[in-house]
């Protein structure tokens, strides 16, 4: 082993001659000779690249945070006031392996109805996850276990963290295609078309909302489409559902892709969040369910899911937990948490308006009537990368290269102003 | 499978609409057609009603139930007075209640009033506790801490920063083996599985003496592949509660140095143990005076009744800060399609509390009161054990074990005993969790005891 190490490490040249540890009763060559150094996330590196800028007039559109209109972090007041409440929680023992039982209650309710007779026949397993990606890994790797021939189809683009979690997973990917870049919106015929060459049987991941990060959403009719065309080819759809609420500030109506699977009699996967929606990022709290024949098989295939998470991290953390439960159980909680949700969709709609409105005041040669056609938390741009880079160079506008704009980062202080920067390095295309 | 059970299926319902065009039904058909099915939307719901989807996961059996958190589960459901939990570690007053540390109120308090936002941590965790935890663990004033040479990630406590450094080695030690005791914490096995790292078992519990098999320990870690990971537990073995002597550790350093081993430690249990952080922190400490490269997960499940908050971290201390720097750069690229980034509650209460004079040194005597409470049932039990067995056995295994764990050295049908005779909820290992008893119940585990030891086969 230390002989293969030398060997790497010689291969490598002077530069990195193994450093020998200067304390201790003998010198050695370190065994992490040939660990590079990863690239650094392109996300999240925005924001570090923005925290090091000096300049007064620097804008963070990078990571996908919601930020009020004074560019603050927020707290919903529903949570706060649910903090209050769990201060001085006699409890933290252990959860269940599976997670805290009302949390999956209330968010099974959320994503598959109030109502839901598939809740009444308890033929959905779920678990509580970390967050959105807890939950898109755990339903990864269950795949790969139980159904080791399969792949997961995703859709280009999407979040990039998705093609890390199924490769991490060891799944195999497809790509179908989604974004049509000449219209800044949806490419529903290719997409069509992908779906019905796939293989029968496919796996396909689906954003339910506020796709990211194009936020191109198909309409109801196209769901409705997409749905029949499954069920012709039996392909199983996953929903990553991160923004139920924070699309169009309904929850429900923000579901309706998952109710028209549902009522087309689909079995279906989901990976829900409360990072945006509750303001709950840094507690890492979602969901993970699977729709199955029968209560029987459900209490199957939670068991396999526990499993799966007994080697990750034994049993997901409590607090964001209790958070969700309380807020979602309590009436008058739960109408404070649909208020203030709606607040955060109507004002990332109110600045979508306000940016085109100011690009097309200033005169800009193209169109922009996507970013209101888009939702949800992301503005494709259609922005190229070099114009990016001129953004944050010339103006210290920070966003991800794709031209991927955080509309959650847009204020009425700052529109003006971005809408200015957009409109120099775009005027001559 | 599925598919073509549901295929059959669909067919079947369509088939009463229309003739069905053979090859649009057939498995893997990949060319385009034109369905006749897609004609008119009002046929189309129709069908979509009375279609049945039959699930791909048919094939999915049962999970066996967790051994150690099911434990918990039967005793929650046994309705006898008598019935006694020695089951899943977590500390439990003489009340055999749940205990929440004042410090942890405190700081919960503090957090509050304090109104702090709910962003996304980094993906290497809150910096702050990323700080104390290496601090902690090596000392402020250990020179690997002062030279940088140690990459430290939050991870999702003892078991999330376990499965990190196990994905680790799968990634850059694809070759290596893990050396594991035997027995140890039952889930150490299902993480070196599921990341995909080959392992073998070195000796380690010898039952005649129910103590350390040391000579068996030696040579199973002398007999291993050179450059082997090898799993130590800090200090509080878990399930035996047997620990190496000083001088142990040192013959244990000297043969992991001849083989080219990788020392990696699980502490789950610094401050619980002897009471004092200091002294559980001695085997770590002692590897990194003499050298080596290692790999040591936290976790303050235990030590701070953290729990259900999942806070620790893995550190893994290399010979120079830029091999740190890189070494923890993957540890983020492994952590990122796992969970994104680590919750950031219990960060924070350990991050106050350790940074915080008064809360600390209020902590070390909470700590104190805990590691003391189960040194006091252990001397009970003991005495209690000596005085009613009349056969002479030698008990004082009770009192050299240290941790919330005793290896009781009963086996499986005596276990079992323990549980349909007794009420006495355990591990089939014979492992008693002491955090789970009370002084006033140490005469009636004796006689179970005492009764299932002499009295079953």
């Amino acid at each position: 082993m230390a002989a293969i190490s030398r060997e790497i490490l010689k291969r490598r040249g002077i530069h990195r001659s193994p450093v020998m540890a200067t304390i201790g009763t003998r010198s050695m060559a370190s065994w992490f000779g040939h660990v590079e150094p990863a690239a650094k996330d392109p996300i999240l590196g925005v924001t570090e690249a923005f925290l090091a800028d000096p300049s007064p007039d620097k804008v963070n559109v990078g990571v996908g945070a919601y930020r009020d209109d004074n560019g603050k972090p927020v707290v919903l007041e529903c949570v706060r006031e649910a903090e209050r409440r769990i201060a001085g929680n006699l409890n933290m023992e252990y959860l269940p392996m599976g997670g805290s039982i009302k949390m999956i209650e209330e968010s099974l309710k959320l994503a598959y109805g109030e109502d839901s007779e598939l809740i009444k026949e308890k033929r959905i397993a779920a678990v509580q996850a970390l967050s959105g990606t807890g939950a898109c890994r755990l339903f990864a790797d269950f795949q790969k276990r139980f159904l080791p021939d399969t792949q997961i189809y995703i859709p280009i683009p999407t979040w990039a963290n998705h093609h890390n979690i199924w490769r991490d997973a060891c799944v195999p990917q497809r790509t179908f295609r989604y974004y049509h870049p000449e219209t800044r919106g949806l490419d529903f015929a290719s997409m069509m078309d992908d779906i019905k060459n796939a293989p029968n049987g496919s796996f396909f991941l689906l954003h339910a909302c506020a796709h990211n990060p194009t936020g191109v959403d198909p309409s109801e009719e196209q769901w409705r489409e997409i749905s029949y065309q499954f069920k012709v080819k039996n392909h199983f759809p996953f929903f990553d559902m991160a923004y139920q609420g924070f699309a169009s500030g309904d929850p429900n109506r923000d579901a309706k892709a998952i109710r028209i699977f549902l009522e087309d009699g689909h079995l279906i996967g989901c990976a829900q969040s409360y990072a945006k929606n509750m303001g709950l990022y840094g507690q890492r709290v979602g969901c993970l369910s699977i729709l199955c024949d029968d209560e029987l098989q459900a209490v199957a295939v939670k068991s396999q899911l526990q499993q799966l998470a007994r080697p990750m991290y034994s049993n997901p953390p409590v607090h964001g937990a209790l958070v969700v439960s309380i807020i979602l159980g309590d009436p008058e909680l739960k109408s404070l948490w649909l208020k203030e949700v709606k607040g955060m969709a109507d004002r990332i709609i109110g600045m979508r308006k306000a940016l085109r409105e100011n690009l097309e005041k200033l005169g800009s040669p193209l169109s922009w009537e996507h970013i209101t056609n888009q939702i949800g938390m992301f503005c494709y741009s259609g922005m190229t990368p070099e114009q990016v880079d001129r953004l944050t160079d010339e103006f210290h506008i920070y966003m991800t290269r794709n031209g991927r704009i955080s509309m959650a980062g847009v204020t009425t202080g700052n529109a003006g102003y971005l809408a200015n920067a957009i409109h120099e390095v775009t005027k001559s295309s | 499978m599925a598919s073509a059970l549901a295929s059959v299926a669909l067919s079947t319902t369509f088939a009463r609409a229309v003739p069905l065009p053979e090859n649009s039904m057939r498995i893997g058909a990949e060319k385009k057609h034109d369905n006749p099915l897609f004609k008119g939307k009002a046929f189309r719901r129709v069908s979509m009603a009375v279609s049945v989807n039959v699930s791909r996961f048919e094939g999915v059996t049962m999970a066996p139930p967790d051994p150690i958190l099911g434990v918990s589960e039967a005793f929650r459901a046994d309705t006898n007075d008598l019935k006694l939990n020695l089951g899943v570690g977590a500390y439990r007053t003489e009340e055999l209640q749940p205990y929440v540390l004042n410090v942890v109120k405190k700081a919960e308090k503090l957090m509050l009033e304090r109104g702090e936002n709910k962003e996304y941590l980094p993906i290497e965790g809150l910096a702050a506790f990323n700080k104390v935890t290496a601090e902690l663990l090596f000392g402020a004033d250990n020179s690997v801490i002062q030279e940088g040479r140690v990459a430290t990630i939050q991870g999702l406590s003892g078991t999330g920063s376990l499965r990190l450094a196990a994905a680790f080695i799968h990634r850059y030690f694809p070759d290596a083996k893990a050396l594991i005791s035997s027995p140890t914490w039952g889930n150490h096995k299902n993480i070196f599985n599921d990341a995909r790292v080959p392992w073998s078992e070195y000796r380690y519990y010898d039952p005649r003496t129910v103590g350390l098999d040391f000579d068996g320990m030696v040579a199973d870690i002398k007999a291993a592949p050179d450059g082997s990971f090898v799993l130590l537990h800090g200090c509080a073995h878990n399930p035996t509660g047997i620990d190496p002597t000083p001088e142990q550790w040192e013959k244990i350093a000297d043969v992991i140095q001849e083989k080219n081993h990788i020392p990696f430690f699980d502490v789950a249990y610094q401050g619980f143990a002897s009471g004092s952080l200091d002294a559980d922190a001695y085997s770590v400490r002692l590897f990194v005076r003499r050298g080596f490269e290692l790999l040591v997960a936290q976790s303050y499940s235990k030590n701070l009744g953290l729990y259900a908050e999942r806070i620790g971290a893995i550190n893994v201390v290399c010979s120079s800060s830029d091999a740190g720097t890189r070494v923890k750069s993957q540890l983020k690229r492994l952590a990122r399609p796992m969970y994104s980034n680590p919750p950031v509650h219990g960060a924070r209460i350990v991050a106050n509390v350790v940074g915080d004079p008064n809360l600390f040194n209020e902590w070390k005597q909470e700590m104190e009161l805990m590691a003391g409470r189960i040194k006091n049932v252990r001397q009970r039990l003991y005495e209690n054990l000596s005085e009613k067995d009349k056969s002479g056995k030698d008990w004082s295994f009770v009192l050299k074990q240290i941790g919330m764990f005793s290896y009781t050295g009963l086996h499986k049908a005596q276990s079992d005993h323990m549980t349909d005779k007794w009420h006495i909820y355990m591990t089939k290992d014979g492992r008693i969790s002491l955090a789970g008893l009370s002084l006033s119940k140490c005469e009636y585990l004796a006689d179970a005891i005492i009764d299932s030891f002499h009295n079953v086969d």
